[in-house]
């Protein structure tokens, strides 16, 4: 009897729970319903339902949510979401649905606190993604938001991870959790300050800040404060090299738009003011390369722009010398008011052109994004300019060295008359010295055109730290330009943390002004008997 | 009596000069303030300010040419002294402004209210007595033109180089007055100015009387010069200039001829651009730019470098075809100037005096250029054996 009652209470209890469980067959259900509301709060809740469900569309119904492109379809009372093409699937089973009226769609609106909320979910979501870059990924993301509530899942991903890499990251996320939850026991809490140290990134050093300033008096709070120590002067030293990097970019943008002007000042002595101008040409010529180019090729953009800016400019270059610079051969000064004219009739006429406007020029797909190296962080364009500054430096270096017109060029560079003695045509040279050091400025103007505005005064600002490297350098070799440009580029962006970035330029005008008494000639000065008085 | 000297080694072109600007000193604030504005003679008062910011401009030409055409240094960087001047007389007008202000601070200019200041910066001391501010515009320029020179000079930096530098001077001074805590009126520079000595900067009697004071200038400035590259001291100027290495082999100490001659020339730069701020009633930053001082270089090539005359007349005719071309064709004013530098140095080299003069008489003396150029290849020519 008492068994028949308790096989009846048994029975009746599994039917009550068949029963429960029928009702709430799916609990993905459940939580798609609170998104049929569209309050905040009731979206909150759902977004934290969905990254424990382990349901199979989650991730997209947060992507969609995140994007602006889920919806509540009003005539059926169910959760669609667009893909970025505007098809339309069911959130609840991830296929395609059809028969979908889209006058019936109703976003549902997220604010700025939910956006975080979503993208600590997914965070947490693609913990368990089978891609390891995504598990890293979504550890990194748990790490910034370093929520609590992540702590089981993370745990969780911990215990079944194989990949060495998404481990380290997983642990760190739990390290970030950890550090900061009061009720975590201590020893746990300084294994974790530990991991931090170790990772010792910005991120971190904010975390044991604050744990720091949280933490009262004992082993947690020194163990914060000598990792906050150890992580700051980590950074430091990540700081000044990353420092030397943007110098060494600096210093290729500088080589680029120096190296031109210290040829035609080599070879014939006359400070060419057009010389920016030049370089403007050579943007510009990227600029109408990119427009008439089909986006089919914009891949290529750059290549066809490089040769082209150099022809471009060098024609230019050549038309000038003919025009105007040979008739003015022994009058360097007369020479540089006359290039400055043409610099300003050059400036108007690109104006009058093209408009006053800065033009865009679209970087090609590998010249964007960065690479991050530790704590330093490299620009992919700025690589390239520095990849583009050393071909041309070994090109030009070649064209000196082992050709015929090199040779001739240096022999004027060196004695003019002698040269000239020796059956060089020096007016040839000249011609032909001012066509390579125009064309060279154009290159440079592609470059330029990455990272700077085009517009009719991009020369403008490269000019006089032009001069600065040519005059610093001196012209008896191209080492001396690169040595110039080198310290030039790397002071001024040492100097910057500390000064500003006008006072550093400052302070290395004056430098120049200083150096250029103990050294009239540069670094590298032109010895022997030509040298002029 | 040292005037009557000075007037004896005056050509009849100078005289000429010389009465003609104190002629236009009396006569044309007469024109404006005495004549009724109806009358076809009456000048109206921004011509007057446009044409005593015309005599500014020539004075800092006539500097230029002192260097340029006297001493064969290129400065492209003149404007800085221009600007040093302006500033000095802006910041003794900034302080008479007094409690005038939009702040109504009696003691700080406006833009230091506004950037909290507490209390006068020390540089700014001493301004609102005119002659301190008065000294300080030949001062400060001249002080900077003696050690920027007494180092350039003295290690023998010449020709482009030197020109360079002096672009890279004026362009580091540009920047740091570009500056807010430089404590200069940082991009908005020194404006809104009320008073000088007394008279309201904006009254057509100020003004006429500012013209006056920039003619009368002009001719002060035209007569020292004209005595130093006349005396024996001018002659060894114009050696260094056409065979530096000569003089020097001969014994004379070329870096104190030049430094004594580049001092001068700043300072005259810098009282041009003290009487050219309160006539134009602004003073910022964007006048230490090397584009301005290059231009004023263009001034010289046009009217004829190494003439003094020829500065003043390049100034003046340059700066009132660009008021009128700006006025008629903005956009083709930049064609025009461009094309100037270009023409004046290829087929003028000796400017619209030496133009003139060749027209006059046949058989021409060497021009100086040409001169440098012979004795560069004679040295050359030597050093090559």
């Amino acid at each position: 009897m008492t068994l028949a009652r308790l096989f009846a209470a048994l029975f009746l209890f599994c039917c009550l729970a068949a029963a429960s469980s029928a009702a709430r067959a799916d609990p993905l259900d459940d939580t798609l319903g609170l998104f049929l509301d569209d309050k905040f709060p009731q979206t909150e809740k759902a977004i934290g339902q969905l990254a424990i469900s382990g349901a199979p569309t989650g991730t997209q119904i947060l992507e969609a949510l995140a994007d602006n492109r889920l919806f509540i379809d009003k005539a059926s009372k169910t959760i669609v979401f667009k893909n970025a093409a505007g098809d339309i699937f069911s959130a609840k089973t991830g296929e395609k649905a059809a028969n979908i009226d889209e006058g019936a769609l109703k976003k549902v609106r997220v604010n700025n606190g939910l956006r975080s909320a979503i993208d600590a979910a997914i965070g947490s979501m693609t913990l368990a993604s089978p891609d390891p870059a995504k598990r890293v990924a979504g550890a990194d993301a748990v790490f910034k938001s370093h929520d609590p509530k992540d702590l089981p899942a993370v745990d969780a991903a911990l215990a079944k991870e194989k990949d060495q890499h998404a481990a380290q990251a997983l642990r760190q996320a739990r390290a970030a959790i950890l550090v900061l939850s009061a009720d975590a026991p201590e020893a746990d809490r300084l294994a974790a300050v530990g991991l931090l140290k170790e990772r010792g990134d910005q991120d971190a050093q904010g975390l044991l800040d604050e744990l720091s300033q949280k933490a009262g008096e004992g082993p947690l709070k020194a163990a914060a404060l000598a990792g906050l120590a150890s992580i700051k002067s980590r950074l430091a030293l990540w700081d000044i090299v990353q420092n030397l990097w943007y110098g060494l970019s600096a210093s290729s943008v500088l080589l680029l738009a120096a190296i031109g002007l210290a040829i035609t000042f080599g070879v014939m002595g006359v400070i060419n003011m057009a010389h920016g101008e030049m370089v403007m040409l050579g943007a510009y010529s990227t600029f109408i390369v990119q427009s008439l180019l089909p986006p089919a090729f914009a891949q290529w953009s750059l290549a066809v722009a490089i040769p082209l800016a150099f022809v471009i400019a060098g024609c230019m270059g050549i038309l000038i010398e003919r025009l105007v610079i040979r008739y003015l051969y022994g009058r360097p000064l007369e020479t540089l008011l006359a290039t400055w004219g043409v610099s300003l009739v050059l400036q108007q006429l690109v104006r009058t052109i093209f408009g006053a406007n800065n033009r865009q020029v679209v970087a090609p797909t590998f010249m964007s994004g960065s690479i991050e190296v530790g704590g330093l962080s490299i620009t992919t364009g700025r690589l390239w300019i520095i990849v583009l500054a050393i071909a041309v430096f070994t090109a030009l270096q070649l064209v000196l060295r082992a050709t015929s017109f090199g040779l001739r060029m240096r022999a004027v560079t060196q004695n003019r008359r002698m040269a000239a003695a020796m059956g060089i045509s020096t007016g040839r040279i000249d011609m032909l010295a001012f066509g390579l050091g125009s064309g060279i400025a154009g290159i440079a103007g592609v470059a330029l055109s990455q990272i700077d505005n085009v517009s009719p005064n991009l020369g403008q600002g490269y000019i006089i730290d032009s001069f600065m490297v040519v005059v610093l350098g001196g012209v008896g070799n191209l080492w001396g330009t690169l040595l110039g440009a080198l310290t030039l580029g790397v002071a001024n962006k040492l100097l910057e943390p500390f000064v500003g970035a006008v006072l550093g330029k400052i302070i290395l005008l004056v430098f120049i002004i200083l150096f250029i008494q103990k050294r009239p000639r540069g670094l590298f000065a032109l010895k022997g008997r030509a040298v002029e008085t | 009596m040292i005037t009557g000297r000075f007037l004896a080694k005056l050509d009849r072109l100078g005289i000429a000069f010389i009465i003609l600007m104190l002629a236009v000193a009396i006569i044309v604030p007469v024109l404006a303030l005495a004549i009724p504005a109806k009358s076809a003679f009456a000048i109206p008062p921004y011509v007057v300010a446009l044409m005593g910011k015309y005599l500014c401009y020539a004075l800092l030409a006539l500097a230029l040419d002192l260097v340029w055409g006297y001493c064969g240094i290129l400065s492209l960087g003149h404007g800085a002294f221009f600007a040093l001047g302006g500033y000095a007389m802006g910041m003794y007008l900034m302080r008479q402004i007094g409690a005038r202000g939009v702040y109504a601070n009696p003691i700080l200019p406006d833009f230091m209210v506004f950037l909290n200041y507490k209390e006068l910066p020390i540089p700014w001391w001493g301004f609102n007595f005119f002659p301190y501010a008065m000294a300080m515009v030949m001062l400060v320029p001249g002080l900077l033109a003696f050690a920027f020179g007494w180092f350039a000079f003295r290690s023998r930096v010449t020709g482009v180089y030197l020109s360079i530098i002096t672009q890279a001077l004026t362009y580091a001074l540009k920047l740091a007055f570009f500056r807010n805590d430089f404590g200069f009126g940082g991009n908005n520079g020194l404006t809104d100015f009320k008073d000088i000595v007394g008279f309201n900067v904006q009254a057509d009697a100020t003004r006429a009387a500012l013209f006056s004071i920039s003619a009368i200038a002009l001719v002060i400035a035209f007569i020292l010069a004209k005595a130093i590259v006349t005396s024996k001291y001018g002659k060894a100027l114009i050696a260094v200039r056409d065979a530096e290495s000569r003089v020097r082999f001969l014994g004379y100490r070329v870096e104190n001829y030049k430094l004594f001659v580049w001092v001068v020339s700043a300072v005259i730069a810098g009282i041009a651009g003290a009487l050219y701020v309160p006539q134009v009633g602004i003073i910022n930053p964007s006048e230490f730019d090397p584009g301005n001082s290059i231009e004023a270089v263009i001034w010289v090539a046009v009217g004829g470098r190494g003439t003094l005359v020829g500065a003043v007349l390049g100034a003046i005719v340059v700066n009132f075809a660009k008021t009128y071309f700006t006025g008629v064709f903005p956009e083709y004013w930049l064609f025009g100037l461009g094309a100037l530098f270009v023409l004046v140095t290829l087929f003028l080299p000796k400017g619209i005096l030496g133009w003139l003069s060749s027209l006059r008489r046949k058989p021409t003396p060497a021009p100086p250029a040409s001169l440098a150029e012979r004795s560069t290849i004679a040295e050359e020519g030597g050093s090559a054996q």
